[in-house]
């Protein structure tokens, strides 16, 4: 990382990030938090969620705060009325795309998902809801997946490559079509990459992959890959 | 109100009001007016059993016990001794205690819902009461004190069930397939020991008052539900009053055992399924007598008569009365629901009291672990209304292949539409569509506490309508109040 620095305001906030900084790691080195539902430290941003959208001033469109870098005198503004509608809105998306039942899922009070919904103040979607039937995959001795939950964050997909680097998970198909799959498309049990280390349900933000029996408070790790890229880099 | 020519006519009662769930009865009018036969009709629909199907097994206790909010523990039980049956292992017996005790709560607030906030109204200010206050608030402003007690009693058996699980209502994610998530605190059954002894007192002060005003019922217990049936529920191994584990009996009318120790595993052999186009409610009926004859009932009161004792002193001494009232130990009147209901929430009390005595309760170990090792499971328990069935078959990787629930209340279905034309032949007269007979239908279908929607309702704000239909099904005339 380059020793020069940059200026900018977040907020009106003044303050100076190494140049190359992201918006979102500038604001929260500096205790402004965005949401985000796919960014996790330690693994490679991916811009998917859109939670982190982010006005800049003089700028006609919105920029994704985890993959925009800072650059001098820029001037963020991470909350704002028409933010606060957009994320909103992109709440209520995701939890019209599939079938989100939170009263009976196993990530219920520990849900990403659920707790940005409630800070938000997302209490109903304007969005026809999918109540999708996608088959869950519990072939594994212990991890389940349950793709009618997924919001297709990635951070499974992230953590497998980069973390444990294996790659067994990945995307098939696009848009609202697209599923998280191991391998060639297997059933997991099949899966001969696959190392079961079970950081993708460390990561998963909501209850889309879990281990079976094990108490969701247990099983979620959000810092994992920080912790081992850590260990690994010797720091 | 339009009189027909030449044709029957129908009176509908819609919605049945403080019940839990919602349902209309129609009384059918023979041309002279007399009542020919009354319907019970459930018009909720929910599709449990459908849309559980794919789901993983050891989530169908969160997923079942969401139907009800009265009694979610026996969902909870049931379903989780299926999901027991399907990984095919024994839970540890700290797990058992724990959630034997945590059934003694559930029954406890049941009953105690039941009896005060639901029926306490009719019983204690009188079926002919005016009924804007013939409701749990008219019953804090005429009697407090009993107000207040039900509400205690209520709020322990609430208890019970969050200091062993967490949460009052749906507190699924302790129950797992093979025991519970986690053990019960020192503390947590300290402060169920210390205050058991006032819901106790409390407890046996209610059924001493019922006792001595059960005179001022003598037509309510000739008229109310007053026939003979079968009577089904769970037994211990020697014959004694059980909620959560044993096996099936049935006794005859006249208290003698047709059928003792069945599995309920099998209950297929024994209980058909019947349906009727006007109710989304099953009719379940004894086979080997066949439908509709195979009538029998669940719950409280056949619990007590079909038990040859409760296996607790209070409650003992309390069923020998209560045998009293019958021929041969059967007591036949559905209004002594009620009075079994008291009895049962006396035992409940004793029972959690046992439990807690016993220092196995504390144990740290908890659950047994295993995965998919049998293709189905049927779990038992009985729930405050009766025996609750949960079945389900899984595929390899335990999805839920099929799933099949019979509930407390279903089986009572069709002794409800026994006892409803019981009721009506007796108070209701066409032409004077009075307040106090109306609640009289309703009152006999409150004594089995049923349990429609599973889902609970503001007490004495819905509106009771009656509608008179004539006999080609058109409405003639209907009334509000």
């Amino acid at each position: 990382m380059s020793a020069l620095t940059v200026k900018l305001k977040i907020d009106n906030i003044e303050v100076e990030v190494p140049e190359g900084t992201t918006i979102l790691k500038a604001a929260r080195d500096n205790g402004i938090e965005i949401p985000t539902l796919c960014s996790l430290e330690g693994l490679t941003n991916y811009g998917g969620c859109r939670l982190c959208l982010v006005e800049v001033k003089g700028a006609p469109k919105l920029f994704p705060a985890c993959t925009t870098p800072v650059s001098a005198g820029m001037e963020v503004i991470t909350n704002s009325e028409q933010l606060r509608e957009y994320r909103k809105m992109t709440i209520q998306l995701l939890l019209s795309e599939r079938t989100h039942v939170c009263s009976v899922c196993v990530a219920n009070d520990h849900c990403e998902l659920q707790s940005l919904a409630n800070k938000l103040g997302v209490d109903h979607s304007i969005f026809e809801r999918n109540w999708t039937r996608k088959e869950i995959d519990s072939s594994h001795d212990f991890l389940v997946i349950d793709r009618n939950r997924c919001i297709l964050c990635t951070r499974c997909i992230r953590v497998c490559d980069e973390i444990e680097g294996v790659h067994t998970l990945d995307l098939k198909q696009r848009g609202r079509k697209a599923e998280v799959i191991m391998d060639l498309d297997e059933d997991w049990v099949n899966s001969c990459s696959c190392t079961s280390c079970r950081k993708c349900a460390k990561v998963c933000p909501v209850g889309a992959i879990y281990i079976e029996g094990e108490p969701i408070t247990r099983t979620k790790n959000k810092d994992v890959a920080e912790f081992i890229l850590t260990r690994r880099q010797r720091k | 109100m339009v009189e027909g020519k030449n044709m029957g006519k129908e009176i509908e009662i819609h919605p049945v009001t403080r019940i839990e769930g919602h349902a209309k009865v129609t009384i059918h009018l023979n041309k002279d007016d007399s009542v020919k036969e009354a319907r019970f009709h459930v018009l909720d629909f929910r599709g449990f059993e459908k849309f559980s199907e794919g789901r993983p097994f050891y989530e169908m206790p969160g997923i079942t016990s969401r139907s009800c909010g009265i009694c979610p523990v026996s969902h909870l039980l049931a379903s989780a001794k299926a999901c027991d049956a399907i990984v095919g292992v024994k839970p540890p017996k700290a797990a058992v205690l724990l959630r034997r005790l945590m059934h003694m709560g559930q029954l406890i607030q049941s009953h105690a819902l039941s009896f005060f906030h639901l029926s306490a109204p009719d019983l204690l200010l009188g079926m002919d009461a005016p009924p804007e206050t013939r409701n749990i608030f008219g019953l804090i402003e005429k009697k407090p004190d009993l107000a207040i007690q039900g509400v205690k009693l209520r709020k322990f058996g609430q208890e019970i069930i969050e200091k062993v699980a967490g949460k009052r209502i749906h507190s699924y994610d302790w129950i797992i397939p093979g025991g519970a998530k986690w053990p019960l605190s020192k503390e947590n059954a300290d402060y169920l020991r210390s205050n058991l002894p006032e819901a106790l007192d409390i407890a046996l002060k209610t059924l001493k008052m019922f006792k001595s005003s059960l005179q001022g019922f003598d037509d309510e217990v000739e008229n109310f539900g007053n026939f003979p049936t079968y009577y089904l529920g769970l037994v211990t191994p020697k014959g004694g009053l059980e909620h959560y584990d044993g096996k099936i009996r049935i006794v005859d009318a006249e208290g003698k055992i047709v059928a003792d120790q069945l599995d309920p595993e099998a209950y297929q052999e024994y209980i058909g399924e019947a349906v009727e186009p006007w109710s989304y409610m099953k009719f379940p009926y004894y086979k080997p007598l066949g439908y509709p004859e195979g009538i029998y009932r669940v719950g409280p009161l056949a619990r007590l008569n079909i038990a040859s004792h409760c296996g607790t002193p209070l409650a003992d001494e309390e069923l020998k009365e209560f045998k009293k009232l019958g021929k041969k130990g059967v007591v036949q009147s559905t209004f002594h629901y009620h009075y079994a209901r008291l009895i049962e929430l006396l035992f409940c009390l004793e029972t959690a009291k046992e439990l807690l005595e016993d220092p196995a309760i504390l144990s740290e170990r908890v659950s047994s672990k295993a995965s998919v090792n049998n293709e189905q499971g049927v779990g038992v328990a009985e729930a405050p209304r009766g025996t609750l069935i949960h079945h389900y078959k899984v595929d390899a990787q335990g999805r839920i292949l099929w799933a099949n629930m019979i509930i407390a209340t279903e089986h009572n279905n069709l002794a409800f539409n026994k006892a409803v034309t019981q009721v009506a032949k007796k108070y209701v007269k066409a032409k004077q569509l009075q307040e106090g007979m109306l609640n009289r239908v309703e009152a006999v279908i409150r004594a089995f506490d049923p349990c429609l929607s599973c889902a609970t309702h503001a007490v004495g704000q819905m509106p009771l309508q009656v509608q008179l239909i004539d006999a080609e099904g058109r409405l003639v005339d209907q009334k509000v109040r």
